[in-house]
């Protein structure tokens, strides 16, 4: 298993990373919504991260953290 | 545990002030990864433009200079030739570079200054509002093309790569973009390829990456991403323009 770590202050919600993850295990949250108003991405199924970080080099904010 | 994956410290903590979805922040990274990952990040001097990366100088974790529009190369140059053995580069857009900024980086490159341009080209005006670019597509429409790109009356768009290639000075000149995660490690490698030849002394080097403006194309950030591959591209040809490193053809054709 790997461990995905979104830092919730500087996603924007963009979703590149949701449609970057092969696994599909990258999702905005609608019932969240960070400090600047966006609804932030996170890893729904940690279990399955096989630690790619597709997610990772796909977000233009460099939110994402990947440990494996 | 390993870390896979982190930011680069040639990134400052600032968090950028793009809009979501906007590849310039990738384009950032790839250059602070690259700067790092030869180590000539810690006295690199970088120029900023005119244009939505204006603030890059609150970003790139090295000694920065905000240059007036399309002048970045001009400024470059200065900085390059009273410190020749630092890391020098520009961070330009496609109204900067290729409008504004024509006759700078014409005769940057024609003079083989040792510096290092990130092209990045969103074919629009994104800074101003979405103003059509020398670099608009044909039929594209912006706030000043609603109808889309006439080229009767507004002509075609400007091929910045193929053009400088033909120059002498440039040592290395490559299009790229970043719209997946393949075309993203290839746009690393030619970036990191650049800094690498402008530190051998070779000559002028430049890589065109192909950006998404998804506030001013009036699209999703997914959409923009599949408008960079299926119009964008077929406009703009990725590849090596340029590298005077490159091994000559074989005859059997077994060039690499
Ligand atoms: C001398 C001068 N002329 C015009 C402008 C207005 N202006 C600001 S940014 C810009 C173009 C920005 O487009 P681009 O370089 O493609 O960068 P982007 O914002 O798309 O990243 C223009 C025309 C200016 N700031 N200064
Ligand atoms: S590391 Fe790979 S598998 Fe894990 S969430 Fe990111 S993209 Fe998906
Ligand atoms: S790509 Fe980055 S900014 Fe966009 S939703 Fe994912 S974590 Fe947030
Ligand atoms: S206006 Fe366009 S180029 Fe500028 S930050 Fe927004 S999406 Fe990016």
């Amino acid at each position: 298993m790997a461990i995905v770590t979104v830092n919730e202050d500087v996603c924007k919600g963009c979703g590149l990373c949701v449609d970057a993850c092969p696994k599909k295990i990258m999702a905005l949250d609608s019932s969240r919504i960070n400090k600047k108003g966006y609804h932030t991405a996170s890893c729904i199924r940690m279990e399955e991260c096989i630690g790619c970080a597709f997610c990772a080099i796909m977000c233009p904010d460099v939110a994402i953290t990947v440990e494996k | 545990m390993a870390v896979v994956f982190a930011k680069t410290k040639m990134l400052c903590e600032k968090p950028f002030h793009y809009c979501p979805g906007c590849t310039h922040g990738i384009i950032h990274r790839l250059v602070a990864e690259a700067l790092d990952e030869l180590g000539i990040g810690e006295t690199a001097i970088g120029v900023a433009p005119v244009g939505c990366a204006v603030f890059a100088y609150d970003y790139f974790a090295c000694d920065m200079m905000e240059a007036a529009h399309g002048r970045a190369p001009a400024v470059a140059t200065g900085i390059k030739r009273v410190c020749p053995d630092k890391a020098v580069f520009t961070y330009q857009g496609d109204g900067d570079l290729a409008s504004i900024g024509t006759a700078e980086i014409i005769h940057a490159a024609t003079r083989g200054e040792k510096i290092t341009t990130i092209f990045v080209n969103n074919a629009i005006y994104g800074m101003t509002g979405g103003q059509m670019a020398p670099t608009t597509l044909p039929g594209q429409v912006t706030t000043t093309s609603p109808y889309g790109r006439d080229t009767s009356h507004c002509g075609w768009p400007v091929k910045v790569s193929e053009m400088l290639s033909t120059l002498t000075g440039p040592a290395y000149i490559a299009r790229v973009s970043v719209h997946d995660v393949p075309n993203i490690k290839k746009a690393k490698a030619a970036i990191k390829k650049a800094f690498q030849l402008q530190m051998e002394g070779k000559g002028f080097t430049l890589v065109e990456v192909l950006s998404t403006c998804p506030t001013n194309w009036g699209k999703t950030p997914q959409e923009a991403l599949m408008w960079v591959k299926e119009s964008m591209i077929p406009a703009y040809p990725l590849g090596v323009f340029k590298d005077v490193t490159a091994q000559p053809a074989t005859p059997e054709g077994g060039a690499q």
